[in-house]
């Protein structure tokens, strides 16, 4: 409900920074008038929401589908690794996979990104030099996001610098549920513009804000702050992505594409381990949103472990059989 | 590699239901020739005929129901009600242990969705047999007296949109309160009653307990109109159910009546869009729209109808219709020719008074009976589709603008089955339900059903409730307090 009949009233100053597409170029104008276009999306009911998402995780995808399936899962794949413990040989040994994820199979496509700390971006690029694959790097003190904005933005300006062509950087929790949404979206606004040509995904940390309707208010805050993508976890908070979850958001990008002609991509990431998970996904990309972000331009996976069960599963539909994990290589 | 998402056909096997070329008649626990000239059933996928079905006549029915008066008089009507709920458990165990063979044959012979007889129907129908079975020694405590009495021999007509889940509405509470029960399933679908008779003998029940014969109108009447029958339950159309109504006044019978509905849902501009949607489709396309209680009036606030329906336009496109036995069909076949016929001709009448259709682009199967998921917009209250009872996948959308006005319109049917109520404002809700006339409200959902929760009509949707605690009642004489 809008609970501000003209937020214009209320209106402090003007921001300063580029503002959002129109038709929504005027609810940035101010925190009230934020505030009031966010509480104003319809609600999301959670017991309908879970309902869908698991009904459409029920489908049933069998032979050529499933081939298609894992082929398509396995190039939305970020391959991620985001230890304390990460070095540059580990670096590495991930670009080799993303490359060749099965060795002893050319036709298997690469992944579409590795995804790093910033400081270990230009190992990760390059490993990756003349492949295509993207090297995203998580910034703005990545995962809990709890650093002053000066920090942030030289994170996110080292990373890029390393090499970095995609930032994934982690919203202000904090001031999204205390309510002061215009803070979140300028953070995102001045992230955005010190990625410069890097693109962004913004990570909502859904599992902290533990609402479907934050997780639809917050998608379309970081949409309207210019968000190249929207992105469920950061991997350290449990739940992370769940197929619900991922369901809001995708109606969130859809609509936005609708009323703003702008598209957004989306990435799940974290508790997706198993080609079952990511079938299932994918079930529910086409159809809440369609064909047109069936693609690693428009939707990833953020996942670690889940690539080895794809190049499983793969190996088994082409085969007949299970090879067991010492056919898939150790990362 | 394309970029679309086929998905590959993903049919259940049929392979583990095994359908006889015959069936007799399922008579004081065996299988018995029927004195009429047989039937056949055919999938309404394919217009493949299945099997040839015994049709009952007057004769049969007093054999039928010479039978149950004995098993209630020699063994179920004495027996300890906690044996009684015995009985039931083990029926309600084998439904689960053979719930993949019931939700094929289901689907084979109904034609509706492998997905909605799997997750459904079969699942739903234990359900009922589990929750009966824990009332039968509970009775005293129903709140209907100290000591109450069954009726004796029921006489049960079910139809054909969901034959094995009317059944379990209508056998387990029967058993639970120590009646006997005679049971004639519907014409177009008979094979999921027989296979119970099977669960039956499987189950030890004792013979004479469930009889169950097949066979079209005549065979009904017999049933309903058969002077040893005590207590009449009919889930169907209101016209059978006015003309059940006329033979059962005057005499000593009680009775139930689950007939048609014109079900408004109600969309709030307050509401959750998304899952309104969702509850829209699954209100009117849940089994192709064959349910009486279908939220087939969509009654949308004008502030969002644009969006609501776009929305749902979208949606729609998205809903797969084809082979019932595929675990990805969201909408199967039509049950009958008959039905078809009916839901083209209420469409073509739509279209005639006035109002606009809309159907998905779709391809249909050749063969078998198929509609497509259809809404009407523009239809104004005074329109046939906006009245009658369609039983298919044809939604008509009207437009409010106040909640008065959402009311008025709501209860503006003869009939009063079920309601949805969309809206994030809790106390709309209560307030709006309220005020319509209609047996099931629910709020931000749609067509949920619990054996827990009583289901029935107010006006020309009938009378009684079944399920719950209030259709115990239904089976029961109160006992003087």
């Amino acid at each position: 409900m809008t609970h501000v009949l003209d937020p214009g009233t209320l209106a402090a100053g003007t921001r300063p920074g580029p503002g959002p597409a129109a038709p929504f170029d005027d609810v940035t104008r101010s925190d009230a008038a934020l505030r009031a276009f966010l509480h104003g999306l319809p609600g999301v009911d959670q017991v309908g929401a879970e309902q869908r998402a698991a009904t459409l995780g029920t489908r049933s995808i069998k032979t050529t589908a499933k081939a298609w399936a894992i082929d398509t899962a396995i190039a939305m794949v970020d391959l991620t690794t985001l230890e304390g413990a990460d070095t540059p040989g580990r670096v590495r040994s991930l670009a080799a996979k993303a490359r060749r994820p099965d060795p002893d199979d050319p036709s298997c496509p690469a992944v579409a990104a590795v995804c790093v700390y910033g400081d270990l971006a230009g190992v990760a690029r390059e490993a990756l030099a003349g492949t295509g694959i993207h090297v995203a790097a998580v910034a703005t003190a990545f995962p809990s996001g709890r650093a002053s904005r000066a920090v942030k933005l030289a994170d996110v300006r080292d990373a890029v610098g390393n090499g970095a062509d995609e930032i994934d950087m982690v919203i202000d929790r904090g001031a999204f549920l205390s309510g002061r949404y215009l803070e979140v979206f300028e953070e995102i606004v001045a992230v955005k513009e010190a990625c410069g040509d890097a693109h962004l995904k913004v990570i909502l940390e859904t599992g902290e804000l533990v609402t479907y309707d934050n997780a639809r208010r917050a998608s379309w805050l970081a949409m309207l702050a210019g968000a190249d993508f929207i992105k469920t976890s950061t991997g350290k908070i449990s739940p992370a992505a769940t197929l619900p979850v991922c369901l809001v958001m995708l109606e969130a990008v859809r609509d936005f594409r609708a009323a703003t002609g702008t598209q957004v991509g989306v990435k799940p990431a974290g508790g997706i381990r198993t080609t079952k998970d990511a079938v299932k996904h994918l079930v529910l990309v086409n159809e809440t949103v369609g064909a047109d972000w069936l693609s690693p331009d428009w939707f990833r996976l953020g996942a670690s472990s889940l690539l080895n069960d794809l190049l499983q599963q793969r190996q088994k539909l082409r085969t007949g059989h299970y090879s067991g994990p010492d056919h898939v290589s150790v990362d | 590699m394309t970029s679309l998402f086929e998905y590959a056909p993903a049919p259940e096997s049929r392979s583990i239901v095994d359908i006889a070329p015959s069936y007799g008649l399922f008579v004081d626990g065996e299988f018995v020739d029927g004195s009429g000239e047989p039937m056949k059933t055919v999938n309404p996928a394919t217009e493949e005929v299945l099997s040839e079905i015994a049709v009952g006549t007057e004769a049969d029915v007093d054999r039928a129901v010479k039978a149950a008066r004995r098993a209630h008089t020699r063994v179920w009507g004495p027996m300890r009600p906690a044996d009684r709920g015995k009985y039931l458990f083990r029926i309600a165990r084998i439904l689960q242990e053979r719930a993949r063979e019931f939700a094929v044959l289901e689907s084979l012979d109904n034609g509706k969705p492998i997905r909605e007889s799997r997750d459904v129907d079969v699942p739903l129908a234990a359900a009922h047999f589990f929750y009966h079975a824990g009332w039968a020694d509970k009775l005293s405590y129903a709140g209907l007296g100290p000591d109450p009495r069954p009726h004796g021999v029921a006489g049960q007509v079910i139809p054909w949109n969901f034959p094995l889940l009317m059944l379990a509405w209508k056998v387990a509470p029967a058993l639970a309160t120590g009646n006997t029960v005679v049971l004639k399933p519907a014409e177009t679908t008979p094979l999921s009653a027989l296979l119970f008779a099977e669960v039956c003998r499987q189950a030890d029940l004792p013979p004479g307990v469930v009889n169950v014969v097949t066979g079209a109108g005549e065979t009904g009447r017999a049933v309903v109109e058969h002077d040893d029958v005590d207590k009449v339950a009919f889930t169907g159309s209101t016209e059978v159910g006015r003309s059940i109504a006329r033979a059962v006044a005057g005499t000593r019978k009680a009775l139930t009546l689950e007939l048609g509905g014109k079900a408004a849902n109600i969309v709030f501009d307050d509401a959750p869009i998304d899952q309104a949607v969702e509850g829209i489709v699954r209100g009117i396309f849940f089994n192709q729209g064959h349910v009486c209680c279908a939220g087939s009036r969509l009654l949308v606030q004008e502030s969002v109808h644009d969006e609501v329906i776009a929305s749902l336009q979208r949606r729609i496109g998205t809903l797969r219709v084809g082979d019932p036995l595929d675990k990805n069909t969201d909408i199967g076949a039509i049950n009958s020719a008959e039905q078809l016929a009916r839901i083209r001709e209420l469409s073509e009448i739509g279209e005639a008074e006035g109002a606009h259709r809309w159907q998905p682009a779709c391809e249909l199967p050749d063969r078998g009976f198929w509609f497509p998921p259809t809404v009407f917009t523009d239809v104004s209250p005074a329109h046939r589709i906006a009245r009658d009872e369609v039983f298919g996948p044809v939604l008509s959308v009207l437009t409010f603008r106040t909640p008065d006005e959402a009311v008025a319109k709501a209860n503006n049917t003869t009939y009063g089955l079920s309601a949805g109520i969309w809206t994030e404002k809790g106390s709309r809700i209560l307030a709006i339900a309220d005020r319509l006339r209609a047996g099931v409200v629910w709020a931000n959902t749609f067509n949920q059903f619990d054996p827990t929760s009583p289901f029935g009509g107010y006006k020309q949707s009938g009378y009684g409730r079944e399920g719950g605690r209030h259709g115990l009642a239904a089976y029961l004489k109160e006992s003087a307090r």
